[in-house]
């Protein structure tokens, strides 16, 4: 079975700075894959070759066989991604935005899907209002929407609830998580919230200085590094402060 | 629950359209600022005419051609500034990731943003020209088909003019937001749009020939002072035209890639 996302000694540098460091790796359709690090590890920069955005120096990223550098757009309906670097635009009201985007995704019923999600997501009594008026927790919720629009088989999330109260938090992970569930999507998630991690993930890649430098599942990592949770994890694999018991398999 | 995936779709240009058509609908100054530069250019222009036509000579044959001229050159610079605003507008809301993501293909863009040049324009100049009528007594319509020549000529440079500016915004962030605004005005003294081009220096001549619409305003001259219809000067104008739209979507694609390689689509927001 193709793998939703294979990266081969993918690569990107800007001049003599090195964002992403030949790292390889593969997300397995219906798997919650998170992508760990600090500021600076090379996760946006991975994230933006997997969607096609930047082109990779050296090697390769393919979403579903497909390269994306190459080829994106054999796959790009196959995809979808929700950001807090990228908005909707703000003077489109919440239907205007799903409207457009699921026109541009060649959404089949696109009307039905504008209510399903408006349902699933909490987004009728304000789907008429301007994305631009609506507070952190809402244009989170609209952004999600979006990016489930076309019901992607790869979902990739960056801080997906970045600046959120912990109860609108806790929503969104548990509608990812029936997502994934229903649709057999694969989902690619970059977070700091490792409590966020250990729920919804399969298993985690960490990475450090645009290298992978651990690899595993969450009981897997807190057992390589003898730890309670994957905070003192990160923070180990950050600071250097203590290696893995036994190498990454 | 998604469709086949066409290599190139209306649909998808429909959605483009949608969403500007939705933006515009939504914000009255963006509609009101579309028809209030055009309008204040128009009533200078038409009152300069007025004034200087009164005064006797070669001078005043000449100045019956400011309107005409202003308002051909208003469909060059809006053409542009209509096409590239539609850009920025992509840019100011940090929407720009969001749709390099999808499906929707860099030619059905810009046939996207070519089709809200002609919105904005329309929306710009037709009641204008209504204006001009009403307080000048120049029919703007009465060149007839010649019009639609000059019409056509102009926006095709205002479109290739266009994507280039995006393309350099696309490569280059908000910081060439400038160059948008600014660029079309290099070719105000050099396409002659108020004065005919053996005025300029006999070495600066043929660059001005080599600029679609310096055959346009010296074809709009002859018309509104000969009363000649230059077809050889449209012909003219439309093959640099070719030459230039090809120029524009190549040095688009080519910023495209140039952002790509850069980074900055995923640098927009931050």
């Amino acid at each position: 079975m193709t793998a939703a996302i294979q990266a081969e000694k993918l690569a990107k540098h800007y001049g003599d700075s090195i964002a992403v460091d030949g790292i390889s790796f593969a997300v397995a359709a219906g798997s919650i894959t998170g992508l760990l690090g600090g500021n600076g590890a090379g996760k946006t920069t991975t994230i933006g070759m997997t969607m096609g955005l930047v082109s990779p120096t050296g090697g390769r990223v393919s979403v579903f066989g497909a390269d994306m550098a190459r080829e994106p757009y054999k796959v790009l309906h196959r995809i979808n991604l929700e950001s807090p670097y990228v908005d909707l635009p703000h003077r489109l009201t919440v239907r205007q935005n799903l409207n457009v985007f699921g026109m541009l995704y060649g959404v089949a019923d696109l009307r039905g899907q504008i209510e399903r999600l408006a349902a699933d997501l909490d987004l009728i009594e304000f789907l008429d209002r301007p994305a631009g008026k609506l507070s952190a927790g809402q244009k989170t919720r609209v952004a999600l929407a979006k990016a489930l629009v076309n019901d992607p088989d790869l979902l990739v999330l960056d801080e997906p609830t970045a600046s959120l109260d912990p109860d609108t938090a806790d929503w969104i992970r548990g509608h990812l998580e029936r997502y994934r569930a229903r649709r057999n999507a694969a989902i690619l998630l970059a977070s700091h919230n490792m409590a966020e991690v250990e729920r919804l993930c399969d298993r985690v890649l960490m990475m450090k200085r645009g290298q992978i430098v651990d690899d595993g599942s969450p009981p897997q990592l807190l057992s390589r590094y003898g730890r309670q949770n994957l905070e003192e994890v990160f923070l180990d694999v950050a600071r250097d402060r203590r290696k893995a018991k036994e190498p990454a398999s | 629950m998604t469709a086949q995936v066409a290599s190139f779709s209306l649909y998808r240009v429909g959605a483009m359209v949608l969403r500007h058509w939705y933006l515009l609908r939504s914000s009255w100054p963006r509609l009101l600022e579309l028809v209030y530069w055009p309008a204040v250019q128009m009533f200078m222009w038409g009152f300069l005419q007025l004034g200087v036509g009164k005064l006797p000579g070669a001078l005043a044959g000449t100045v019956s051609t400011f309107l005409a001229a202003f308002l051909l050159w208003d469909i060059l610079f809006r053409g542009q500034i209509g096409y590239s605003i539609s850009f920025l507008e992509e840019m100011w809301s940090r929407n720009m990731p969001n749709l390099m993501i999808s499906p929707l293909r860099p030619t059905e863009f810009v046939i996207a943003l070519t089709i809200m040049s002609v919105v904005r324009l329309s929306i710009g100049l037709i009641p204008v020209t209504i204006l001009a009528i009403v307080f000048f007594g120049f029919n703007f319509w009465s060149l007839g088909l010649a019009l639609a020549a000059f019409f056509a000529n102009l926006l095709m440079t205002s479109w290739a003019v266009g994507m280039f500016c995006s393309g350099l915004v696309m490569r280059h962030g908000l910081g060439a937001e400038s160059l948008a605004w600014s660029l079309m005005f290099f070719f105000l003294p050099l396409t002659c749009v108020y004065y005919p081009v053996s005025v300029l220096p006999e070495w600066v001549q043929p660059i001005s020939w080599a600029l679609p619409p310096t055959a346009v305003f010296e074809g709009m001259r002859a018309l509104v002072i000969d009363h000649a219809f230059r077809a050889d000067l449209m012909l003219w104008a439309l093959g640099l035209n070719v030459l230039w739209l090809a120029a524009g979507a190549v040095s688009f694609l080519w910023l495209l890639r140039g952002a790509k390689t850069s980074g900055s689509l995923i640098q927009i927001g931050e």
